[in-house]
């Protein structure tokens, strides 16, 4: 009897979970999820291509350079950067000297402290971070009708969706379709929110950033339509959150190739010593 | 150990005969997994886990002690300092990538281990110890893997932690007080970091540690073969080299591709993306998830959603996702059909490959958010787990009748006509 003991109570024990799970199954709810306004309207990102895409995929620096300009010229008015340091931007393909322009050049300045040890603030250099444009989550706040814009630095890695998801964000937004109305009488977006139905409420606190043909003017010449520079912020966006994609599609590459070398000969010599044993 | 026609050890340099005398280390690798370890010849892939999972650990430990140099476990700067260790370090996006998908690398390769295991019956007698060993090393694994995921410090790390710590206020009484004391606060905060960092370090080690004695266990009978049939003389074993480490050599190379792939051109594909955004204790995602080698053992928790015998349901599925592994340790005891091996297990053989669905079913309802019918199809998959092996596998083991055995290792590699009849192997 001894050796039945386990089995004879891994039986009851067993008996006793399932017990409890088939009054689950049969005394609670299962429900479908509620049908809501955004289970309705949410739409999924569109479907955009970038150079960084694929296992070859390698960034388009001109491109890169026309999202940072339109990060500069509208996103950074409220968006941070924060992992992000001027001097990087010499790996999209701008010079030293660039790099150390746009650093002095830049809108917000950096705290510091004068000779006299009081706070004060002074012109960006290459080595700097990027200045957030607010002091604090509370000023942030203050400024935005009390929503907090997200640190852009990681963006695209922190969305479902990514980059694409960034893109239709940036070019979805519209009126309320008559038919969310009619379906969902109180679903009309509340006052200081802007109908999207790529995010996932429908309702985003960030106004249309991107709203007229031309609102940055590039130098290389690419025409600035509202798509064109949400592409290419997006594409920046990509950069931002994972700069060292090439190296790391580069390496991969190496790696890949020698392995699989390496394991066709690991093969062989498995082969080669098994050939005389049956098995 | 190991069986009387084992090569013997003879160190023909004199700085080896030296070295022999003094210290022989040598001697022990070259019993251990060398010439002298003889293995049954018709070992199959499925063979090939234990020494990928070995190989895994040892990435995990190189890969993390470099992270470790760059790393700093404080709440403030934590997620800052991955970013840090990524975008500055030389190769430390590498290293963090190779870290976090070697994670998933090692479950893939151990999860594989186990069901080879459960298919061929190894947990059975002589190798009980074996796969005890086992259990405790899947269960340190699961506590270091929990712990380095919190160390980012962002959003899922602070509610998979708060989640998970929060298991043990589902017990009566004592369950809060616990819970604080090994948070260190009423919440996961620095102090939880610094200890969960701690540990994260030390831990592989320990499972370093009671990796050899799986391995101490694992010679004390030798390995078991497909057959389940024990080694009978010399013409049924070769030695371990040169002939199965060239084997797990071409094993290696396939772990190490796949591996590649994932890290180098899908590095984030296993993660959640919430764990981007630095950990927010005033903001809940909408969605908690543990990483995917939990999911099966979350939805278990899950799908108790009934105060059963005025029991609260959180206590149950508390209770129920503990037990779906302690069960495990008595699986050797469960199952008590003489024949080890699925392959002569007609029965057995279907059950088997239920479970594996029925573990694929729960993963999928561990990812998916708890709501309608996924929450009816995670009660059933439990419900399977838990029959299968506390109900089916103590009636299947008494009443199945098995396919006859073949005679040794080598008739059955040399196809020769079994002659036994269901006999014990």
């Amino acid at each position: 009897m001894g050796r039945l003991a386990v089995p004879f109570v891994g039986f009851i024990v067993g008996l006793g979970f399932i017990l409890a799970l088939l009054c689950a199954v049969f005394f609670t709810p299962h429900d479908a999820p509620e049908v809501t306004a955004a289970s309705v309207f949410h739409r999924e990102p569109k479907e955009i291509h970038y150079a960084s895409d694929g296992p070859l995929g390698r960034f388009d620096r001109q491109q890169l350079q026309r999202g940072f300009q339109v990060y500069k010229e509208v996103c950074s008015a409220c968006h941070s950067l924060r992992l992000v340091a001027f001097r990087d931007l010499e790996e999209i393909g701008f010079s030293k000297p660039e790099v150390k322009a746009i650093a002095k050049g830049w809108a917000v300045e950096v705290p510091t402290v004068d000779d006299k040890g009081e706070a004060t603030t002074r012109k960006a250099l290459p080595s700097d971070y990027i200045p957030s444009p607010y002091a604090n989550e509370t000023a942030a706040r203050a400024s935005n009708n009390n929503a907090l814009p997200p640190d852009l630095s990681l963006i695209v890695k922190a969305r479902e969706g990514g980059a694409p998801y960034v893109d239709s964000i940036l070019t979805g937004f519209q009126n309320p379709p008559a038919e969310l109305l009619k379906r969902f009488p109180d679903s009309a977006p509340p006052p200081g929110l802007h109908y999207n139905p790529y995010f996932a409420n429908l309702n985003i606190a960030m106004p249309p950033p991107l709203v007229a043909e031309g609102q940055v003017s590039y130098s290389d010449g690419t025409k600035a339509t509202v798509p064109q520079m949400a592409s290419d912020v997006s594409a920046f966006l990509i950069w931002t959150a994972e700069p060292k994609l090439e190296a790391r599609h580069r390496a991969g590459v190496v790696a890949v190739i020698f392995l699989l070398i390496a394991t066709g000969l690991a093969f062989a010599a498995y082969r080669n010593i098994w050939s005389g044993m049956k098995h | 150990m190991s069986f009387p026609w084992a090569n013997h050890y003879a160190p023909k340099h004199p700085l080896m005969r030296w070295m022999d005398e003094k210290l022989p280390l040598p001697r022990l690798v070259y019993n251990a997994v060398g010439a002298g370890y003889p293995v049954p010849r018709n070992l199959n892939y499925m063979w090939n886990f234990g020494v990928l999972a070995g190989a895994a650990l040892v990435i995990q430990i190189i890969t993390g002690v470099v992270m470790a140099m760059h790393y700093a476990a404080n709440a403030g700067v934590a997620f800052d300092s991955i970013e840090h260790t990524v975008r500055d370090v030389n190769a430390g996006w590498a290293m963090r990538y190779a870290h976090a998908n070697g994670a998933s690398m090692f479950f893939i390769v151990v999860y594989l281990h186990i069901f080879r295991g459960l298919y061929y019956g190894s947990y059975k007698a002589p190798r009980e110890m074996v796969w005890l060993l086992g259990v405790v090393i899947f269960l340190l694994m699961m506590a270091t893997a929990f712990m380095g995921y919190v160390l980012p410090w962002g959003q899922m790390s602070f509610w998979g932690a708060q989640v998970i710590t929060g298991f043990f206020s589902a017990i009566p009484v004592v369950g809060e007080p616990i819970r604080e004391w090994l948070l260190g606060g009423f919440a996961p905060d620095n102090a939880a970091l610094n200890r969960f960092f701690s540990l994260h370090y030390l831990l592989p080690f320990v499972i370093a540690g009671v990796i050899i004695l799986h391995i101490w266990a694992l010679h004390i009978p030798g390995s078991s073969n497909p057959t389940g049939v024990e080694v009978k003389g010399p013409q049924d074993t070769v030695p371990f080299h040169p002939y199965y480490t060239a084997k797990d050599g071409f094993g290696l190379g396939v772990f190490l591709v796949i591996f590649s792939i994932l890290m180098f051109f899908a590095p984030n594909a296993l993660g959640h993306p919430d764990n981007y955004i630095p950990a927010n204790p005033l903001s809940t995602p909408a969605h908690i998830v543990p990483e995917w080698y939990f999911w099966p053992f979350y939805a278990i928790l899950r799908a108790f959603t009934f105060n059963f015998l005025w029991i609260p349901a959180k206590l149950w599925g508390v209770l129920a996702m503990f037990g779906a592994i302690a069960l495990l340790f008595f699986l050797p005891w469960i199952d008590r059909s003489p024949v080890r091996s699925a392959r002569y297990r007609p029965m057995y053989k279907w059950f088997f490959w239920v479970l594996v669905l029925d573990v694929f079913v729960l993963g999928l309802c561990g990812m998916k958010p708890p709501e309608g019918v996924w929450v009816l199809l995670g009660q059933l998959a439990a419900i399977y787990y838990f029959a299968h092996f506390l109900i089916i596998l103590p009636i299947v083991s008494a009443i199945e009748r098995p396919l006859p055995l073949p005679m040794s290792i080598t008739a059955s590699v040399l196809g020769e006509e079994p002659a036994t009849t269901g006999q014990p192997a």
